[in-house]
């Protein structure tokens, strides 16, 4: 086979590399011309901001400051309580007013524990740590540490820290770096003006991440409706030294090919083994923002403490791509895009295929949030009474999963949770590609997400029970021993007044 | 009712009512055709059975508390129902078409939990219940249209199936005539040859006269609901081409004791019960391989019981025996998920 394969011409090193496709995906109305055509500017300095202490995935930040200290701008306020944790910084410099639970941008609408700053107007840079421009004569440690100091996360919703990412471990190489510039959500155009306007600082993060990986290629995915930002790229590309090993591949538009496992698919034709992780197939995917933040925390010193966000949606007077402090209140950004319209129908936190309603005004812009979206009624209209699921099948005609989804609702449905796992409910990662297809109208994710729920809360209650069970079993052995010694004991001494008669 | 506010947050793109409207329309053409060879008695059992099906699904929903509107305006019930007046004679005694319905919509669909939940396709369901029950009144069909001796108006139309008045001078026996499949049974039971049954003014190119046109017509209806991806190819083609097969094997072994392929194809239910029956989302096969089996079963069933079986057709009997099977076979034919066992690229 492999002599057979040297025989087959080899493309050009520069020819893109070959396009795979995945099962399902939709064609949704993009939406993203109402705010491409405005540049990233910055959003005003709030008077307040609520910054939650824990905006990642992994271990809760543990809080360095008190009600009433005096804190600056890139201060770190929490520091990371694990390895995979990350440290939260002040956006802004002012003082610590409450240290208290605040709603965040979270689908429970739950509150969580907040730092309250009184911003004093001033935007005081606290002492930075110096630029690592000779990042390349460094130890990798030493670079991860200020990605890891910088609390950069990933910035394309999972929020997972940047640095366990880039530290696979000497047993896994990792030979491909992916980053997705993708942006399949429609509405949202952060990444698309980031990589317009800030290419080469992308390239810059790009080329740290290169450098700390150690991989042969480097794959920037974009959908092909952003030309501007693919040229871009490309421009910003050709003047930098990792051109040779890198490739800014446009794809087809189809949602989802943002998501990491259908990136990776399309990119390099390999499955993300279910359950298990990207850097198993030697590959790491990397969000557009994560790379920008790379840059800011290896080369100037900075900390994650603002992200683009796009603020868009028929209900928005003036769509705008801002750069928004972390912890900026959602009424803020509203506000400096000019209000409201019509009162919104909707208003969500990321995209409308998997974002969010927001149930709280005052809820703080997180490091994973990339788009505040205000939805007409007609943009968004309630899909009415749901009726019975008819198992026409398109919904797994579009899983990108390649599930049945009309099997996880009728099994998830009749609360059949050893049936849901026997159609791989794990596997969906509630796209809503099913739902929008839908022609009963079944919120059919939510169900997904009802029935995950409940197979964790079984799982939960199985693995109490279970130690309940060997707590029991320890104690029964127990008492039996005693018993027992306790025999032994009485024998011996009646024993021992046996013995001299 | 309160919505949940879940993602995803865009305008849904499907609707029920749209897909049976849709398949409503696809049935157009076909029944036009049947009109046109055997006279207004279908248009009478269409407004029939499309009364008597959505008062009785009113009726369930009423009693179960929900609005009716609901159900009626999903366009379920018609579909059940104007498939069932396709299936029947066009002359079938009115009460008989009430009865069939309110199996169908009572007993079949409702009772079981209504849309979406019934095991058997409805329309086939009361269809069977019939032919089992009434097999006389079931098997009664007109000569087609340039066949027949007389020709029905709708005044005479309407008194046969409200009361069962023949106009004066006319019996049964002068207007009814055998349909294709049981004339080729009848025949090939009494020992003559293909070439001499097809030697008769009863047949047309491929299939009875008249009946083939009504099946090409049903054809170009499930060729439009293919094109508007109402239902997809698996079931369809797997049904015809297992039929096809079947019966070409037995006519290339034989072929004056076994009609050839286009025959089976071009008579009696089998292309209605191709696109418009064993289609049925509900009842059917939901994976695509699934499918494929769930298709090819029916049409090796319906070849079967046509060659040896007690009924000349047996669309209806396939269709239901499969429906018992699909969830099984649902369940063996998963597709591999992404990320699940050997990769492929």
């Amino acid at each position: 086979m492999a002599a057979l394969h040297s025989f087959i011409p080899q493309p050009p090193s520069n020819a893109l590399p070959r396009l795979w496709t995945f099962h399902g995906g939709i064609h949704v109305p993009d939406e993203k011309s109402l705010s491409n055509a405005q540049a990233i500017e910055p959003a005003p300095l709030p008077a307040r901001l609520v910054i939650p202490l824990q905006q990642h995935i992994g271990a809760p930040a543990r809080v360095l400051v008190q009600v009433g200290d005096r804190v600056l701008k890139g201060q770190m306020i929490a520091e990371p309580s694990g390895f995979i944790s990350a440290p939260v910084h002040a956006s802004s410099s002012g003082r610590i007013i409450a240290i208290e639970p605040h709603p965040i941008p979270h689908p429970s609408g739950l509150s969580a524990l907040c730092a309250v700053i009184e911003t004093d107007g001033e935007d005081v840079w606290a002492e930075l740590p110096p630029p690592l421009t000779d990042y390349p004569q460094r130890y990798p440690h030493d670079i991860r540490e200020r990605i890891r100091w910088a609390g950069v996360v990933g910035m394309g919703g999972a929020s997972f820290p940047t640095s366990v990412k880039l530290d696979p471990g000497a047993d896994r190489p990792i030979h491909t770096l992916i980053i997705n510039g993708v942006e399949c959500e429609p509405y949202i155009t952060c990444d698309d003006r980031l990589m317009r306007e800030r290419a080469g600082h992308i390239l810059a993060g790009v080329r740290i991440m290169h450098h700390l990986l150690g991989v042969e290629r480097v794959l920037i995915g974009i959908e092909d409706n952003k030309p501007e930002a693919i040229a871009r790229m490309r421009l910003a590309l050709a003047e930098t030294d990792l051109h040779a090993c890198t490739q800014v591949v446009p794809i087809p538009t189809l949602y989802p090919s943002g998501g990491e496992k259908q990136l990776i698919r399309i990119l390099t034709g390999r499955e993300v083994p279910s359950g298990g992780l990207p850097a198993q197939l030697g590959i790491v995917c990397q969000n557009i923002g994560t790379a920008a933040a790379v840059a800011d925390a290896v080369l100037e010193g900075r900390p994650l403490i603002s992200r683009i966000v796009t603020v868009t949606g028929r209900a928005i007077a003036a769509p705008r791509n801002l750069e928004v402090r972390i912890g900026t209140p959602v009424s803020e950004l509203i506000a400096h895009c000019g209000g409201y319209l019509e009162p919104p129908h909707k208003l969500i936190c990321g995209g409308p295929m998997m974002g969010f309603a927001l149930t709280h005004l005052e809820t703080p812009i997180t490091k994973p949030t990339n788009c505040v979206l205000a939805l007409t009624e007609a943009e968004s209209p309630d899909p009415g009474p749901a009726l019975a699921c008819i198992r026409c099948g398109r919904c797994a005609e579009v899983c990108p999963a390649k599930l049945l989804p009309q099997q996880l609702y009728w099994h998830a449905r009749a609360k059949d949770l050893d049936r849901v796992q026997d159609y791989n409910l794990f596997d969906c990662i509630e796209c809503g590609c099913c739902a929008q297809v839908c022609p009963s109208h079944i919120p059919l994710v939510q169900y997904y997400r009802y029935a995950k729920t409940e197979v964790w809360a079984r799982e939960q209650e199985k693995r109490k029970s279970e130690q309940a069970r060997a707590r029991h079993a320890a104690r029964q052995a127990r008492l039996e021993r005693q018993e027992q010694e306790k025999q032994a004991r009485l024998r011996k001494q009646k024993e021992a007044v046996k013995s001299p008669q | 009712m309160k919505t949940i506010i879940s993602s995803p947050h865009v305008p849904r793109v499907n609707r029920v009512d749209r897909i049976m409207l849709d398949v409503l329309l696809a049935l157009v053409p076909g029944m036009l055709a049947m009109t046109w060879f055997f006279g207004w008695g279908l248009l009478i059992n269409l407004v029939l059975a499309v009364t008597f099906a959505v008062v009785a699904e009113a009726a369930v929903m009423l009693a179960r508390g929900r609005s009716p509107l609901i159900a009626i305006g999903d366009l379920s019930a018609v579909v059940t129902a104007v498939l069932f007046a396709i299936s029947v004679p066009p002359m079938l005694p009115w009460w008989l078409t009430l009865l069939g319905m309110v199996f169908a919509i009572v007993l079949v669909k409702q009772l079981y939990g209504g849309m979406g939940y019934n095991p058997f396709n409805p329309a086939m369901a009361a269809y069977v219940f019939l032919l089992i029950s009434y097999p006389i009144a079931m098997t009664t069909w007109l000569a087609p249209g340039m066949l027949a001796e007389h020709s029905f108006t709708f005044m005479e139309s309407l008194r046969l199936i409200l009361d069962g008045t023949l106009p004066a001078g006319l019996d049964w026996d002068a207007i009814s005539s055998a349909t294709p499949l049981d004339e080729m049974r009848g025949k090939l039971d009494l020992h003559l040859t293909i070439d001499e049954i097809r030697h008769s003014p009863l047949w047309g190119y491929v299939g009875g006269r008249g009946w083939e046109w009504i099946a090409f017509w049903f054809l170009a209806g499930g060729i439009y609901l293919l094109w508007r991806r109402t239902i997809t190819w698996h079931i369809p083609v797997s049904m015809l081409l297992a039929l096809a097969i079947c019966s070409g094997i037995f006519w290339s072994l034989d072929p004056q004791t076994h009609p050839f392929p286009a025959f089976h194809l071009f008579s009696g239910a089998a292309i209605l019960g191709a696109f418009f029956i064993a289609t049925d989302p509900v009842t059917a096969c939901t994976t695509r391989q699934g499918q494929l089996i769930f298709g090819a079963i029916i049409g090796i069933t319906v070849f079967a019981i046509r060659t040896w079986g007690g009924y000349p057709d047996a669309v209806a009997f396939a269709v239901l025996l499969m429906n018992i099977a699909a969830p099984t076979i649902d369940y063996y034919t998963q597709p591999r998920v992404f990320g699940h066992g050997r990769e492929h690229r």
